[in-house]
């Protein structure tokens, strides 16, 4: 029992890490001297590396609102799957922590969906950074692990 | 020596204010507008002086790109005399009240052309030593969302939802707890009362009394 609450453990940290990258790092379209990501949109010319906040528009904050909240509900669910593992009664269901580590799956298909709808059209040499395919990795993996919470039963 | 003293500093406090008066002329620094909107451009002075009857506003205009500024508006002995020939001819009206230092100005159905620098220039003699204010005036089609404002409000909304979701659940819990308390608590209290208030009239004992030998 002790190698399955182990797994899902880093399971779910490894989610969290994933999130944290996706989100911070600066790769959510990238081109041979542009790459732009939910906060800014950075130059690489030859002086140097100039980074201006990216734009203005309601679909990125929208995007940025929702990445944050699944990081943070992600952690939330860290934290009460952790307290519920000392305080729940024999035989309990997960299901707090499962609620959580699905609301935080959710908000991050739909962020990675709006991305994905309306970010500006694929010029040649311009495609997907890593960053963003983090992002629909992680969504899957949330969901699972927030399904395994849901049919995780704790024993003594 | 005191009497001296108190002469030159009297007359130093007299003359040196006088030197360093300037007059301050407070405007906005940028203000932003839709096109087809009115926008109120505010101008107010600070001065040491009583505002004079012959205290003077002028507005000038110097639009994006251009070296040259032309005056708009003129306000003096009282009346205000506003562009009749300008880029602003019928769109101008003043709306300041000089006795209270103000003299602003109103723009009607702004346009894309009225993207500039205006400039306000106020004079209370004899307090005319002063620098000029300047506002810049910015038309959009749509006012630009400030940014992160979305992303504040999404985040706040859907905390604030939490939060009251887990207040609403604890304050249910507590309810129906209560509810169950006050009727297991009435159901025994009848009961109790019966049995309590038989048993008192059956052993009703006197209540006990020691004679205490009085020593002193």
């Amino acid at each position: 029992m002790l190698l399955i609450l182990l797994g899902v453990l880093i399971l779910h940290l490894v989610i969290l890490v994933l999130l944290l990258i996706s989100t911070s790092v600066n790769a959510w379209t990238v081109s041979s001297s542009i790459t732009t990501d939910l906060w800014y949109n950075c130059l690489t010319s030859g002086g140097g590396y100039h980074c201006k906040v990216a734009s203005n528009e309601d679909w990125i904050q929208a995007v940025q609102a929702l990445m944050v909240l699944s990081v943070l509900f992600c952690l939330l669910s860290l934290v009460f799957f952790l307290c519920q593992l000392f305080t729940l009664v024999k035989g309990g269901r997960f299901f707090f922590t499962a609620i959580f580590q699905i609301l935080a799956s959710l908000f991050v298909m739909c962020g990675a969906i709006i991305y994905t709808v309306m970010s500006p059209d694929r010029a040649v040499g311009v495609e997907f950074g890593y960053a963003y395919i983090l992002a629909w990795v992680a969504f899957p993996l949330c969901l699972v692990s927030g399904l395994i919470y849901i049919i995780l039963r704790k024993r003594e | 020596m005191l009497t001296i003293l108190a002469l030159a500093s009297i007359v130093l406090l007299g003359i040196v204010p006088q030197q360093s008066e300037a007059i301050v002329i407070y405007t906005g620094w940028e203000r932003h507008a839709l096109v087809g909107s009115d926008i109120r451009l505010s101008c107010s002075f600070f001065s040491w002086r009583w505002t004079s009857e012959d205290v003077t506003f002028s507005w000038s205009y110097r639009p994006d790109g251009a070296r040259d500024s032309i005056s708009i508006f003129h306000y003096t002995g009282g009346a205000p005399y506003v562009d009749n020939k300008g880029p602003f001819r019928d769109r101008l009206e003043f709306v300041g009240n000089p006795a209270r230092r103000d003299g602003s100005i109103l723009l009607k159905n702004l346009d894309y052309g009225d993207n500039g620098t205006f400039t306000c220039d106020a004079k209370n003699p004899p307090d005319i030593v002063g620098r000029a204010s300047s506002v810049r005036l910015l038309v959009f089609e749509k006012v630009p969302i400030q940014a992160g404002v979305i992303t504040g409000a999404i985040i706040g909304a859907v905390l604030g939802l939490l939060v009251l979701i887990v207040v609403i659940y604890y304050l249910m819990r507590f309810l129906v707890a209560r509810r169950v308390f006050n009727l297991s608590v009435s159901k025994h209290g009848r009961k109790g009362k019966g049995k309590e208030g038989s048993q008192q009239r059956q052993l009703w004992r006197p209540p006990p009394v020691t004679l205490l030998p009085l020593t002193s």
